[in-house]
């Protein structure tokens, strides 16, 4: 199953409810907002890092660009993703989760 | 994706309702959504998470804010046959909640001489994952 969260984890609770209620061997995708949550020393620092443990988790590149986020700024093992890779998630994973 | 679903007898919807009632109009338009697909034959179940929960605390009552008192509505689930409701457990003691604090929605169990039953079942997180992903259509508000 595919989680896609788009909304910054120091203004909403999405990422971190996404993060209590995704299954392992399930994807997290962060794209707009949601890209924030995949700082390295940030609010979701610590969920992200769980996750990782049995879930791939995927950042959105071009909106990272679009708001100055470095690459060095992503904690380690969260994949950097492009649209293309975007439609390939959705493709590989017949139900999504968009927690708006 | 099971081959009941594939041939288009009936989906397993799952209605995730995440924000609190009366401040926007989200709550109500969840339910009122709900009641719709569930009067279309479709296999409907409700989540309440988050914020969620507050929809349904008991003893609601919005006659000073002059806005409707959806609240009762939820008591309409069993009627369209809508028998599982789920709330997360985590989210409701992270507001100081528990099941009392909840409205006790029923349905009559046509299997069972329409015996009342209760409609709500609180789940853990753990519980509450393997809803969700084993849910065909998910509807968020």
């Amino acid at each position: 199953m595919l989680h896609v969260v788009n909304k910054s984890p120091f203004e909403k609770n999405c990422l971190e409810s996404c993060v209590r209620l995704s299954q392992a061997g399930s994807c997290i995708l962060l794209i707009e907002d949601g890209v924030y949550g995949a700082l390295f020393n940030g609010e979701a620092s610590e969920e992200i890092q769980t996750c990782l443990k049995d879930r791939k988790v995927c950042v959105l590149g071009e909106d990272l660009q679009a708001r100055g986020i470095e690459s060095d700024r992503i904690m380690s093992g969260v994949e950097v993703i492009d649209y293309a890779g975007f439609v390939r998630l959705a493709v590989e994973h017949p139900k999504v989760q968009s927690w708006l | 994706m099971s081959e009941e679903l594939q041939s288009g007898i009936v989906k397993k919807f799952l209605y995730i309702n995440r924000r609190a009632p009366h401040g926007t109009n989200y709550a109500q338009e969840g339910l009122e959504v709900a009641l719709i697909g569930a009067a279309f034959d479709q296999d409907v179940a409700m989540a309440y998470l988050d914020d969620g929960v507050f929809q349904l605390k008991s003893g609601q009552d919005t006659k000073a804010i002059g806005t409707k008192n959806f609240s009762a509505t939820y008591r309409a689930l069993g009627d369209y046959d809508v028998k599982l409701v789920y709330v997360e457990r985590e989210s409701l003691e992270r507001r100081g909640l528990s099941e009392d604090d909840l409205m006790p929605l029923v349905y009559e169990d046509e299997d069972d001489d329409w015996e009342e039953k209760p409609l709500i079942h609180v789940v853990s997180a753990g519980e509450m994952q393997k809803i969700i992903s084993e849910s065909d259509v998910l509807l968020n508000f």
